[in-house]
């Protein structure tokens, strides 16, 4: 494994950012008055080819910032963003529109994500209508068949977002991100919300296509206790900056950065209760 | 179905409270249509009596709100005192107007409103935005009778269109097609001004729902995917902003008989606004109680035709 990981290490990085900084304007209601809000600042970040990487981090450390700007939905104040040999954030609207199919996002709020008045079919469909890849009668078809990829039924195809449950319905976003057959599929929080068994299912479901599709994987998450047991890297930010990045086994077996440490502790002192209170009820 | 019988049967009991209303109220002012024959020193007493009693003005109040239902199912809507006719007639031919300057105005602001919203809303922030919103605030805060006395003002300094009325004298001796830009002619002052009236409501509608929607995930989403920029903003953000203006929609439908009627009164459009105005002053009862009978049926409709588009429009209606 470790041979594996240093071997593709050594490969060129599917997409690569190096010196982001990205800030955002607020203003105070009913007030004039502006603050700025550093979200990205000088971050190097790269994934390797079909791995999963996992990006940590606590809350409002930027990790949704840097999805975002690698993702193309947000452009950086400054640094650039290569993917597969191309700097995206020197590229013109047409040029970005036919590479955005290559770089698809899932986000937390999968009901805020589809469109309510689309059903699981049409919702599937939009993207590759959009691309113009398939004609009108076989994106119906192509649709049902990603539904059964991603483990949800065709029969469902013509239900609408809320009449699914929240696990199906990042399912169905999932399908969605599919359907252009991207190189790297971002997944920001996607896991949050769900129960455990549900996160444990689509974890699994994602392992699955990763390893169908070739997919290279960007897992953001809170939660290193279950993503770090399949992550091929992981990153970890702190105030908007990288604090470390490598192969997950190494930074959870020596983190450098005291960030880490913390995030680290914080996992092993819920593992530690979980068991003490597994052994109490046992007794 | 079921929900639109529910509907008619609600409508039918607020129709009925409307009119109960509307003779308890007009029971209360002071004086009838037949008072000021009183002072007239050629009209007897005796002849005063004699047409109040001919008119039933003389019976209490529910044996004239009882006249006035069984007038409703023959056909005449009550009588008016002053035309001395059916008020079913004279509320058609005035409500027909109405409706023809109402519902070109209504169009022409939805027509416009959409369009201005939906740029407005996709250049936030920008200059663009910046001084439709200025444009926005001035007409709101513009009394619709100022706009209105403004454009006449212009209109008799410089003869472009008619000062008034709806159509010419000399009306019946034009062509099919001069009669119709006659018409048009003297269509353009009135619903010039209710389309400048009722334009900023409606454009700030379409803008705060178009804001609030292309903000939401699906539509970063469909960027994500490539999307171009009007395909974005008419196929998905338009639709998906569209509740909140099928209300409105609902409220316009709803608005067509009473909503111009100071415009009317200004410009001497012959339509239900300056009818209502003189049978208020002349207590011509009926005619009243027509004209709001018919704003309430109007208001009913509208209300019930937002509903039902919302069903069309909106997948989650129907699903709930």
């Amino acid at each position: 494994m470790a041979t594996d990981l240093t071997t593709r290490r050594s490969e060129p990085p599917i997409i690569s950012a190096a010196g982001l900084n990205k800030t955002y304007i607020q203003r105070l209601p009913f007030s004039r008055k502006a603050f700025a809000v550093q979200a990205l600042r000088n971050v190097d970040f790269e994934i390797v080819r079909a791995s999963l990487t996992v990006l940590a981090g606590e809350s409002g450390c930027g990790k949704s910032s840097l999805a975002k700007c690698l993702a193309a939905a947000e452009k950086p104040d400054s640094g650039s963003i290569w993917f597969e040999g191309t700097e995206l954030t020197r590229l013109d609207g047409c040029e970005m529109a036919s590479l955005r199919p290559q770089i698809q996002m899932v986000v937390q709020d999968s009901a805020g994500a589809l469109n309510p008045r689309f059903t699981a079919a049409e919702i599937i469909a939009e993207p590759q209508e959009i691309q113009r890849r398939e004609d009108r009668r076989g994106l119906h078809s192509r649709a049902c068949e990603l539904m059964e990829e991603v483990g949800l039924p065709a029969s469902a195809a013509n239900r609408h977002p809320l009449e699914f449950s929240g696990g199906q319905r990042q399912r169905l976003a999932i399908a969605r991100a599919l359907a252009l057959q991207p190189s790297l599929l971002i997944l920001d929080e996607s896991l949050s919300g769900l129960d455990l068994s549900t996160q444990a299912h689509i974890l699994n479901l994602l392992l699955d296509l990763q390893q169908r599709h070739s997919l290279t994987l960007l897992l953001i998450s809170h939660d290193l206790s279950l993503v770090g047991q399949i992550a091929d890297f992981v990153a970890v930010m702190h105030q908007g900056s990288m604090v470390e990045q490598g192969p997950c086994r190494e930074v959870f077996s020596n983190p450098c950065h005291a960030h880490t440490q913390e995030l680290l502790a914080a996992v092993r002192i819920i593992e530690s209760t979980y068991h003490a209170a597994q052994a109490g009820a046992g007794r | 179905m079921r929900y639109l019988e529910r509907r008619m049967l609600h409508a039918s009991f607020l129709l009925i409270a409307v009119s109960i209303l509307c003779f308890a109220f007009s029971a209360l002012a002071p004086g009838n249509f037949f008072d000021e024959m009183k002072l007239n020193p050629q009209i007897s007493p005796a002849t005063v009596a004699a047409l109040r009693s001919q008119y039933g003005i003389d019976q209490p109040l529910p044996v004239r709100y009882g006249r006035w239902v069984k007038s409703l199912f023959s056909g005449e809507w009550g009588y008016s005192f002053a035309y001395n006719c059916p008020v079913k007639n004279l509320l058609l031919l005035r409500a027909r107007n109405t409706l023809l300057l109402t519902a070109i105005a209504t169009l022409m602001s939805w027509i416009l409103a959409i369009p201005i919203g939906v740029w407005t809303a996709s250049r936030r922030g920008r200059w663009e935005d910046r001084f439709t919103q200025a444009g926005t605030v001035f007409l709101l805060s513009t009394p619709e009778l100022v706009l209105a006395l403004l454009l006449l003002q212009w209109i008799v300094r410089t003869h472009a269109l008619p000062a008034g009325g709806m159509l010419s004298v000399n009306f019946e001796e034009l062509t099919f097609k001069s009669k119709l830009i006659d018409l048009l002619k003297h269509l353009m002052a009135p619903a010039t001004v209710l389309v400048l009236a009722s334009l900023p409501l409606l454009v700030r509608h379409v803008r705060a729902s178009m804001i609030e929607v292309l903000q939401a995930p699906f539509i970063q989403a469909a960027r994500a995917h490539g999307i171009g920029k009007a395909t974005l903003l008419f196929r998905f953000a338009l639709p998906a902003a569209a509740n909140p203006l099928t209300s409105l929609l609902g409220f316009s439908v709803a608005g067509l008989l009473s909503g111009s009627l100071l415009v009317e009164v200004i410009s001497g459009w012959p339509g239900l606004g300056p009818l209502l105005v003189e049978a208020s002053m002349n207590r011509d009862v009926y005619v009243v109680v027509g004209a709001v009978m018919a704003s309430t049926v109007f208001m009913i409709v509208g209300s019930i035709v937002a509903d039902l588009l919302l069903l069309i429009v909106d997948p989650r209606v129907r699903t709930s």
